[in-house]
């Protein structure tokens, strides 16, 4: 016979497993997880409790997402799981996963630099093509095809390529 | 067949969350009035992004202001049934886009403010107010650093473009003066240390400021006479056109979702 602890503790596993290969809609090759948005899920009287944060306030993904977490967890038959989204702490590129960034790199975003937070009012920063490898590459945009991204161009090979940048 | 306002119960927090969210949403729905008519593709996804970050903070703010209203009042709620002289945003950000010059001093003397004000705010012992200060403050950064370079390239560009750029800030100058508001409602909040003063941003802001005006080679205006109404519900007459478009849907289709 199982007790209550370790079959809540075996659901929360279950369950992790399966929020954690629900993808972000609009860079499909990362997962919530290797985003840093699945933050926490806890299990409350047999309850599934999951927690998540938004990348930016505005963020239109998260309404999204927070269906599909529902749509995984149901595969699983755990039913009705109460998804919370906080704010606190403010999410920051620093959660991203190695494995994220590698992911990232080879479906051509540069991923964020390390070490995110304040830059000085017109700072620069080196951002390496994902395409190239170069580090001649040079801002078109800070506001790219989503919130997360800016748009880059690398002068060396010419391509444009899209920064997932710092925050 | 339109549907009546509602009736909002402003203590000091809610009215303070209210003036801080339709600030957010004005502003943010100026920007996305841009929406495939900005004058370059950048600028076009630039203004928009923006405009976005500003409806997501809006949201979380008038999500908060409802629950501590405590009255069933949700997001939805307090952004389209609240009539024009119940909102309580800065007179600044409802003025009229004009042409691109203008959006981009607007945004820029709003953002110089926002960014030290959701800096400072990150410390307040209202949890939720200090997580959504935390969100706010780095998306800031950003819009300030993107109104400031516009600034710059406006202004020290050509005679037009500098023209424009000097008309806007001598017309949207006098709307700044709302930015240091606080009245008896505010004071109590900030005697509890609950908000921070925005008088104590003043040195920072103007130094800010100055600081990029200076650099675009324009001129701050000489006089210092000061608008004000906004966070009162006095609007200039262009706040309820802004609303009539905004809220369209939700007072022709009471409760319509996506």
């Amino acid at each position: 016979m199982v007790t209550a602890a370790t079959s809540d503790s075996n659901l929360r596993k279950v369950a992790w497993a399966a929020a954690a290969q629900v993808a972000d809609p609009e860079i499909p090759v990362l997962t919530i997880e290797d985003l840093g948005v699945l933050r926490d899920i806890a299990v409350v009287d047999g309850q599934v409790e999951v927690t998540i944060t938004p990348t930016y306030s505005g963020c239109p993904a998260m309404n999204m997402i927070a269906l599909e977490i529902e749509l995984a967890l149901a595969r699983e038959g755990i039913a009705k799981p109460v998804v919370t989204t906080v704010l606190s702490p403010a999410w920051t590129t620093d959660w991203m996963s190695d494995e994220g960034r590698r992911k990232l790199k080879d479906y051509g975003i540069a991923p964020p630099q390390r070490g995110g937070g304040r830059r000085a009012l017109f700072g620069e920063q080196q951002v390496a093509c994902p395409q190239c490898g170069a580090i001649d590459t040079e801002v078109l945009s800070e506001f790219g095809s989503t919130s997360c991204k800016a748009l880059w161009r690398c002068k060396s090979c010419r391509e444009p390529f899209d920064y997932f940048k710092c925050h | 067949m339109a549907v009546a306002s509602i009736s909002v119960n402003e203590s000091p927090l809610v009215l303070y969350a209210l003036r801080r969210a339709d600030d957010a949403l004005i502003l943010g729905h100026r920007l996305s009035e841009w929406c495939g008519h900005a004058p370059m593709m950048e600028e076009d996804m630039a203004l928009a992004n923006m405009g976005l970050d500003l409806i997501g903070q809006a949201r979380e703010l008038y999500s908060y202001a409802g629950k501590v209203e405590g009255a069933g009042n949700d997001e939805d709620r307090l952004a389209y049934l609240r009539d024009v002289r119940q909102y309580r945003n800065l007179l600044l950000v409802e003025q009229p886009n004009g042409d691109f010059a203008r959006t981009i001093i607007r945004q820029f003397l709003y953002s110089a403010f926002a960014d030290l004000y959701w800096r400072e705010m990150m410390t307040s012992p209202d949890a939720t107010l200090a997580a959504i200060a935390a969100k706010s403050e780095k998306e800031s950064a950003y819009h300030l650093r993107h109104s400031s370079e516009w600034v710059i390239r406006l202004g020290d560009g050509t005679a037009e473009s500098h023209r424009r750029a000097q008309e806007a800030l001598d017309d949207l100058w006098a709307f700044t003066g709302e930015l240091f508001h606080a009245d008896d409602s505010d004071r109590s909040l900030i005697a509890d240390g609950v908000v921070i003063d925005p008088e104590r941003l003043r040195s920072a802001w103007s130094a800010t400021i100055n600081n990029v005006v200076q650099t675009a080679t324009l001129t701050l205006p000489a006089r210092d006479w000061m608008q004000k109404g906004g966070r009162t519900g006095h609007h200039s007459e262009h706040l309820g056109h802004l609303l009539s478009e905004l809220q369209s849907l939700q007072r022709s289709f009471p409760g319509a979702t996506w």
